[in-house]
């Protein structure tokens, strides 16, 4: 994960359900990434840690993603988003979600 | 036709005119009166002036059509306010209104000769002709420019105006106030919604407004229920400018006590589209003249305003509006010359006449007399707010218009006639049930049973046999069409891009039926398979003012503001703190620290009380360095590193308990660095045991610097501050100034003997006044953040961002000796052993001295070698008034960085300057006996 400038927003419109707050504008959060790969400390590999911190799927329809209420609760969650419609199938606290859906690929 | 006599009638039942409230305005200099309540084009017309304007290409008289706000031939310079929309804007007492497209009047145009030149003036004229050369297209601008439509901006210095924004929240938001929606607005308010009705005309009621003596009726009892509830708000003219994701819809008010025009964010529960029919104009030969116009609009200027529009009518009729106009037009004493009705096959073939209808020439080719025509050939249903919710309408072809597929999300209704057609009766029902049921849904009542409203048979009429324009505000003819479709441009974005038909300002609202219509039939298509381009928002131009509104833009300022300002501070403006930059001489202010003491507002230090059993744990992750060995009462200086090693913050932090600790961070980085830790607590450990309190603003910072600050600081603290039992990289909490719980720890960024004392920022400004109080015999001064920038260049410190990049990673920066590899875990840990392992091929930061001492290379200044290859930069660069010479910070590759070697850097004027890479970044005390002093 890499450090963001917390003004990020590149949904302005939608209205996001935080699991904390209830339903907010989405200019109140940032989208943290996808839920995507796996950290390891113990990586020795720079192409396996590279793959980590920089390759990212980036799927058209369902993606598993993590998102951060900058604005409200300060809290860091999970959600599964439609990419093309901006439906979200769950939202749920940080690592509470679904533990697979068939679509998400995730 | 500019005919004297009077063309106001006696007073209607429905009009809008208050004939007691006489208006003076002028009409291209001449002196005319209407009533408060007219539009310009109503009161133009009661003064018998049907030539209103000049169209785009062709220079063509053009008059009303619609007399609605999209009439596309009748906008003006008000004042000096171009592009007003005359037929929805009312008439002001000394209102100077003027005709836009014409010269040297509107009258006599001499580019009414494009007319006869027009086969040169194709579609597509000026993609073609103005392309080539390249060289001339400036030349070619203003040429067109002076074609091209539109009144005059206003002039340079016009006064500013404000424009306000407004948020709302409704459990329903209806557009259009018609009998259906007005109904939905009633009913959603009965079922207890929070309803916004908003309504583009000045008024609700839609048709009702201008119809019969049975429609005025149900108006009243309409008017009289929305009325009756609080919580359904009405809004009229006023225009839903768009429909967005999870129904955000933007409204624009265009009047109003509080800005020009405003700007509705609304967050709707049910949007209730009930934006009813457009009446759609008939294609053929003449049909621009003026004196052609559509049944509604004779409605409209009869009924509402009490304007005769004509004196002889001839009347193309295929629906029960026509025949409804024809009835008022004999009440209005109009001579009905002959009807026409399309539903029993009859037909117009061409309007007859120069500069004003004078005849007609039927189908059956016999020629009528009239100067008035009057077109009721069907309807175009606005479905834009449905496109822009998803729905992808279909063709109707009974009912020839679009309607509603039923693919709306369950956010998003329609009723009345953009959906169907009924009595006055089946409209208020339908919409009644829809409101109920929009309420319901918005709110979670039970379900509503809506009724069906079906749509009637209408003929499909849209070109006659002759050439005539489907654009009016951009002189395209159907011929134009069918020379796109044969030149290849058949799919209807294209011939709509190619054409320009229905990019004028009407933007498909009369246009985009009839051009589609042409291009199905010229490329022997139906309907739904020419399709329609998809409309998109806004639905109606909104100011740029409206869009901007007013810019808030908060600012952070220190308990230390006013002292500043009531000191002569040069403000910085850093991110959104407002900081002192300085107070009139930076180098003196440096000097100063180094010689006797000063003392800097450092309030925007971003700070954090960090806090439980495993803080600790904390800190070893986000720091490079180690904490595990850090003692209770001491400070330590730490770097931050992104995962990709690159170097992200850098601070000091106190442990001032057991489980406790004050961390600092730079405060450009404070918003980052705390959501940065939240993320590795919240998502990586969230079982570890740690609170993070952001207290920047709750205790202001001070730093005293100079080698007189320890005695400074001694008249007014109880804290034991000999450097036996306080020294360097320390930290004390005490009394300062009288004042409790202050922070106290020595640090150095300066260079110099200092202390940085954190103090509850409501004590702020008696703490720093009794510092100034007392060192007036130590040579006290406050220095700025320039001043305290040289002090750390010359001490060789660096700061993040400015001698660090976004590709800076730890050990480029000279903070190996803070990279703990033994830890188990940090951020940056692998790539930063990757980086160590390359053996120092990579950019290093060194401190360089020009040869020339006077010479201050301005940073950003590109360092060279060989034939002008870019190996690095200067990063910071400063006069040092401690040295007298010039000092600066460079990053360089691994070849130029050994102490001694001669780098070569390019100056702005290209000239070339000499300098060398020193041994230590520190020019002044490298030892750092001053700081530990």
């Amino acid at each position: 994960m890499q450090p963001q400038s917390v003004t990020d927003s590149e949904l302005t419109l939608i209205v996001i359900d935080c699991p904390h707050c209830g339903p907010r504008n989405s200019t109140e959060f940032r989208h943290a990434g996808e839920a995507g790969h796996k950290r390891d400390v113990a990586t020795t590999d720079p192409a396996e840690w590279r793959y980590y911190l920089y390759v990212h799927d980036n799927p058209m329809g369902w993606t598993r993603e993590t998102w951060f209420h900058g604005s409200g609760c300060r809290k860091f969650f999970s959600a599964e988003r439609n990419t093309v419609t901006n439906e979200f199938r769950w939202i749920a606290p940080f690592g509470q979600g679904p533990a697979h859906t068939e679509e998400s690929g995730a | 036709m500019s005919a004297a006599g009077n063309w106001r009638l006696a007073p209607q039942p429905g009009e809008v005119i208050d004939r007691s409230a006489k208006v003076n305005f002028t009409w291209n200099g001449k002196a005319m009166s209407g009533f408060a309540g007219d539009t310009i084009v109503s009161a133009l017309m009661a003064n018998g002036e049907q030539l209103l304007s000049r169209s785009f290409k062709y220079h063509r008289p053009r008059g009303v059509m619609t007399a609605t706000f999209f009439d596309p031939n009748c906008s003006f310079q008000v004042g000096n306010e171009p592009n007003v929309r005359g037929a929805h804007r009312l008439v002001k007492d000394g209102d100077v209104v003027q005709a836009q497209n014409a010269w040297p009047s509107l009258k006599v145009d001499v580019r009414s000769a494009n007319q006869a030149v027009g086969r040169f003036l194709g579609p597509g004229f000026y993609y073609k002709t103005f392309i080539k050369p390249q060289p001339l297209w400036p030349a070619y601008q203003k040429v067109l420019s002076t074609f091209a439509p539109g009144g005059k901006a206003p002039a340079v210095g016009t006064p500013h105006e404000i424009f306000d924004k407004r948020y709302a929240h409704p459990d329903v938001l209806v557009v259009g106030a018609g009998p259906a929606g007005i109904a939905a607005a009633i009913e959603a308010g009965r079922a207890g919604a929070s309803v916004i009705l908003v309504e583009e005309e000045y008024e609700i009621g839609g048709h009702l407004r201008f119809g019969g003596p049975a429609e005025l009726a149900h108006l009243a009892t309409l008017r009289a229920e929305v009325a009756a509830l609080e919580n359904v708000e009405v809004l009229t003219d006023s225009v839903v400018s768009g429909r967005y994701d999870d129904n955000w819809v933007g409204v624009i008010q265009r009047s109003g006590v509080w800005s020009k025009e405003r700007m509705i964010k609304a967050r709707v529960g049910t949007l209730v589209v009930a934006a009813g029919l457009i009446e759609r104009p008939f294609v053929f030969e003449g049909n621009d003249l003026p004196g052609v116009m559509l049944s509604t609009a004779a409605l409209r200027l009869t009924g509402l305003h009490a304007v005769k529009p004509g004196t002889s009518a001839v009347v193309f009729t295929a629906n029960s509006t026509g025949d409804a106009a024809i009835e008022r037009l004999t009440q209005s004493g109009v001579t009905i010359a002959r009807v026409v009705d399309a539903r029993k096959g009859e037909s117009i073939r061409r309007a007859l006449g120069r500069g004003h209808v004078a005849g007609v020439e039927l189908g059956n080719g016999s020629k009528v007399q009239a100067d008035l025509l009057i077109t009721a050939t069907g309807w175009t249903a606005p479905t834009s707010l449905l496109n822009m919710a998803g729905d992808r309408p279909v063709w109707d072809p009974t009912a020839a218009r679009f309607s509603p597929a039923d693919d709306l999300p369950s956010t998003v209704m329609a009723t009345g006639g953009i959906l169907g057609d009924g009595t006055t009766e089946e409209l208020i029902a339908h919409g009644r049930a829809v409101g109920a049921e929009a309420a319901r849904r918005a709110t979670g009542a039970a379900p509503v049973e809506i009724p069906d409203l079906g749509r009637d048979p209408h003929p499909a009429l849209f070109q006659s046999s002759t050439v005539g324009f489907v654009d009016f505000s951009e002189d395209v003819k159907n011929k134009d069409v069918v020379s796109a479709a044969k030149e290849g441009y058949d799919s209807s974005e294209l011939a709509k891009r190619f054409t320009t038909s229905a990019m004028g300002p009407a933007q498909g609202k009369y246009e985009m039926i009839n051009t589609m219509a042409v291009l199905a039939e010229a490329t022997n298509r139906d309907f739904q398979s020419t399709g329609t381009t998809v409309w998109r928002p806004p639905y109606a131009p909104i100011s740029l003012g409206a869009l901007a509104g007013r810019s808030f833009e908060p600012v952070r300022v220190s308990p230390l503001q006013g002292w500043h300002e009531a000191h002569g501070v040069e403000p910085l403006i850093a991110g959104q703190w407002i900081r002192p930059e300085h107070y009139g001489d930076p180098q003196a202010e440096a000097l100063n620290v180094r010689t006797n003491v000063g003392i800097i507002d450092v309030t925007p230090l971003g700070k954090f009380d960090i806090q439980g059993p495993d803080a600790v744990k904390l800190l070893n992750l986000v720091y490079t360095n180690q904490w595990d060995n850090l003692q209770i009462g001491s400070v330590r200086y730490g770097v931050m590193c992104a995962e990709d090693g690159v170097v992200l913050d850098d601070g000091v932090t106190a442990r001032l308990g057991e489980d406790r600790y004050l961390m600092t961070v730079t405060s450009s980085g404070a918003a980052t660095v705390w959501e940065w830790m939240e993320m590795w607590l919240q998502t990586v450990h969230p079982d570890w045991q740690v609170l993070i309190t952001p207290i920047t603003t709750g205790m202001a910072s001070i730093n005293i610097a100079g080698p007189n600050s320890r005695e400074l600081l001694s008249r007014i603290t109880d804290i034991d501050l000999d450097p036996e039992t306080f020294p360097y990289m320390k930290v004390r909490e005490g009394v300062v100034a009288g004042v409790d719980n202050c922070i106290v720890w020595r640090i150095g960024f300066t260079g110099e003997l200092s202390y940085e004392i954190h103090v509850p920022a409501s004590y702020a400004l008696h703490v720093w006044e009794t510092l100034i109080e007392n060192g007036q015999d130590l040579g006290i001064s406050a220095f700025g953040i320039e001043a305290q920038r040289i002090l750390r260049l010359e001490k060789g410190h660096l700061i993040v961002g400015q001698d660090t990049d976004g590709l800076t990673q730890a050990h480029s920066a000279g903070l190996g000796p803070l990279i703990k590899q033994a830890k188990e875990d940090f951020a940056g840990k692998q790539e930063l052993a990757w980086q160590e392992a390359r053996d120092g091929d990579y950019p290093h930061l060194v401190a360089i001295e020009t040869v020339d001492p006077a010479l201050v290379p301005p940073e950003a200044s590109q360092i060279v070698r060989g034939n002008n290859e870019i190996v690095g930069r200067v990063t910071s660069s400063r006069m040092s008034p401690t040295l007298r010479r010039s000092v600066a910070l460079a990053q360089v590759p691994k070849n130029l960085s050994t102490p001694g070697s001669r780098l070569t850097i390019v100056l702005p004027n290209g000239s070339r300057a000499v300098a060398v890479v020193r041994e230590d970044l520190a020019f002044v005390d490298p030892e750092g006996v001053r700081l530990r002093g």
